[in-house]
């Protein structure tokens, strides 16, 4: 080998560049992130509550005892039996906040879910084939702006009847643009990079580009909007409710139990405030978490 | 024998047009980034390709690669056109390395598999060979069988470009395009890349494509040198007779400006000014008269048509027979 001599000198600078890997870097920034970290626990910590809700909730959230009704919680002078009081139908209210958990992160997941695969699919195709694909999406994307969220839900709910399926569905196929439009962007900055162009010149297919090459790189961008639209979703879901055209009655919904107690408001506000405050909490953690998320991924994509 | 005397790679008057929006109503117009284009690659030569920034150098290597398509004109590989040749064989036989390191390899992939997706794009082997063919080849290209676990972002720039090397060489290629491979690097690394190039095109017999800002690059490493100006070659030579005597006045220019005391690292210092034309309304006649020093009345209107003698290929009205 006549290559041995000189090529094969290795570089004496190796040894010291050899640093964390980009995995090690990203936990260690991810524990290290306060919001981060306050976001994630808050939010871990509700999963599994609504996780175990029939183990975790003192008693059924649907039996009623009229002879009960609208006791004020703890902290107002009522008993422990009802830690935070009963409702208008003498329902225990903690146990309809610890239900509501999941009809909230079920939504909040699943329309997430359903508009980030449409979302992400419209916008990587734009991103990657450009041209005539971009200009469909990005016309589908200027329609999609154009209609009003909120009256495009409630009319639909209202022809086809408030259920949990009907939130979900019409929250799904309505709240797709964000993740389009930042995919569409993500794609189009990463498909520049030379190492596209080095797969392709492999002879990689279209898919095992998109996959390994493209989204990879995209993936921080997605986890951001994944939670950001979660958000979007669940506080929709209680505006729908509250509207009494999302989740219906007897099912235990936060927005559901704003609405309930928006009668009584002026006697009793802990009513409408206890709700209002989970509501309020649970986005504030699923946002900090959002923005967490971006600044522990963000320096890795400049580098 | 006919199989040598076929150019390994050979473009036909290729010429690509891209359409430019100018502004949110603009309408496109056409930019013609690669503007009738004829040139052959012999076995075991290596082509050194030179011009300006924005001349159209990549988009030309781009179209060797496959990667873009002509808009009108052939390539052909083996003396066949490439729209006939499939585009994993293709690949085997071309592979590109590119001019910035931090951009050609994939951040969330380690080495081992940027180095390996050749071999699994093309099902070649299992992952036992694959793990050997790739330390040979990280042994080949000078680092050490640890790097493969490593990740783009813990390596310099000099160790990527040895890595982009690596894949470029796993599936035995016998046409390397080089776009500009050293011109993001530190010049102490540079000439250990340009070492590491050369020795290996010996070792494997390669051809080379070299495009580069640097003449003395060029010099130093190519056997035939092309230079490209707003789209065109204004010259072809064997290096000797460029670097002794240039014909064409741009050529000139690009040598002068190596000879001045600043070694331009980047874009030589032409002394030509910066009135760079603009691509998409490229001045009439010979596109480089407005910074020609010897243009006459003829150079505004009519075009030089190439001409072709022993040296190599002329495109100027002092060379018209
Ligand atoms: N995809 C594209 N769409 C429109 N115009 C393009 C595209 N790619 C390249 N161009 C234009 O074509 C011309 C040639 O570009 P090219 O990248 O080939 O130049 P280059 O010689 O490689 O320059 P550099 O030395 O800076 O790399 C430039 O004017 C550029 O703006
Ligand atoms: S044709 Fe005229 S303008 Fe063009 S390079 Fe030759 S002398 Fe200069
Ligand atoms: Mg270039």
């Amino acid at each position: 080998m006549t290559l041995a001599t000189s090529a094969n000198s290795v570089d004496p600078l190796l040894q010291d560049i050899i640093g964390p890997t980009p995995g090690q870097q990203l936990r260690r920034r991810f524990f290290g992130h306060r919001g981060l970290m306050i976001g994630a626990s808050v939010l871990g910590l509700l999963l599994v509550i609504a996780v175990l809700a029939p183990v975790v909730a003192p008693h059924d959230p649907y039996a009623q005892d009229l002879m009960a009704r609208m006791k004020p919680p703890v902290f107002l002078g009522g008993t422990w039996e009802n830690i935070l009081g009963t409702d208008h139908l003498g329902r225990d209210y903690l146990s309809r906040l610890i239900y509501g958990a999941r009809v909230s992160l079920l939504i909040g997941f699943v329309a997430a879910l359903i508009s980030g695969t449409i979302g992400t699919a419209m916008g990587v195709a734009a991103g990657y084939f450009g041209g005539r694909v971009d200009m469909v999406v990005t016309f589908l994307i200027n329609v999609r702006l154009a209609m009003p969220v909120v009256l495009v839900a409630l009319a639909v709910v209202a022809i086809l009847g408030g259920s949990l399926q009907v939130v979900i569905g019409v929250l799904g196929l309505l709240l797709w643009d964000r993740f389009a439009v930042v995919m569409r962007a993500s794609t189009l900055q990463v498909r520049g990079r030379e190492y596209v162009a080095a797969a392709q010149a492999i002879g990689a297919s279209t898919p095992r580009i998109l996959l390994s090459e493209i989204m990879p790189n995209i993936m921080n961008n997605l986890i951001v909007v994944i939670t950001l639209e979660m958000a979007h979703a669940i506080l929709l879901e209680a505006t729908l409710s509250f509207l009494g055209l999302g989740v219906q009655p007897p099912t235990p919904s936060w927005g559901l139990m704003v609405s309930e107690g928006k009668n009584m408001m002026l006697f009793e506000p802990w009513l409408v405030l206890i709700p209002g405050t989970v509501l309020f909490v649970v986005v504030l953690a699923i946002n900090l978490m959002g923005d967490g998320l971006r600044d522990v991924t963000a320096p890795e994509n400049r580098s | 024998m006919s199989q040598l005397d076929t150019p390994v790679l050979e473009l036909r008057n290729v010429t690509k047009t891209y359409s430019v929006k100018q502004g949110l109503f603009g309408k496109p117009k056409p930019l013609t980034a690669v503007n009738d284009v004829s040139i052959k690659l012999a076995r075991g030569e290596v082509l050194g390709l030179v011009g300006e920034s924005g001349c159209g150098k990549s988009t030309l290597a781009k179209i060797l690669l496959g990667l873009e398509a002509p808009s009108s004109g052939q390539v052909l590989v083996d003396g066949q056109a490439l729209g006939g040749q499939d585009r994993l064989a293709l690949a085997r036989r071309i592979q590109p390395i590119f001019q910035d390191p931090y951009s050609s390899l994939n951040p969330r992939k380690n080495i081992y598999d940027i180095i390996a997706l050749p071999l699994r794009v093309h099902s070649i082997g299992n992952e036992v060979s694959r793990q050997k063919s790739v330390r040979e080849i990280l042994d080949i290209v000078g680092l050490p069988a640890r790097v493969m676990n490593s990740y783009p972002s813990q390596m310099s720039g000099g160790q990527r470009q040895r890595v982009a090397i690596a894949r470029a060489l796993i599936m035995k290629p016998e046409i390397v395009i080089c776009d500009e491979p050293t011109s993001a690097l530190d010049v102490s690394v540079q000439s250990q890349i340009l070492n590491l190039l050369n020795e290996l095109r010996q070792e494997f017999g390669l051809t080379y494509l070299f495009i580069s800002h640097n003449l003395a690059v060029i010099e130093h490493l190519a056997t035939r040198v092309a230079v490209m100006y707003l789209g065109r070659i204004v010259e072809e030579a064997s290096v000797e007779s460029l670097f002794d005597a240039a014909r064409h006045p741009y050529s000139d220019a690009l040598l002068k400006s190596v000879l001045t005391p600043e070694p331009g690292l980047g874009i030589p210092d032409t002394h030509l000014g910066m009135t760079y034309p603009n691509p998409i309304a490229p001045p009439d006649g010979c596109h480089f008269h407005p910074r020609c020093p010897s243009a006459m009345d003829l150079c505004k209107s009519q075009r030089p048509t190439p001409l072709f003698d022993a040296a190599g290929r002329i495109e100027c009205h002092l060379f018209s027979p």
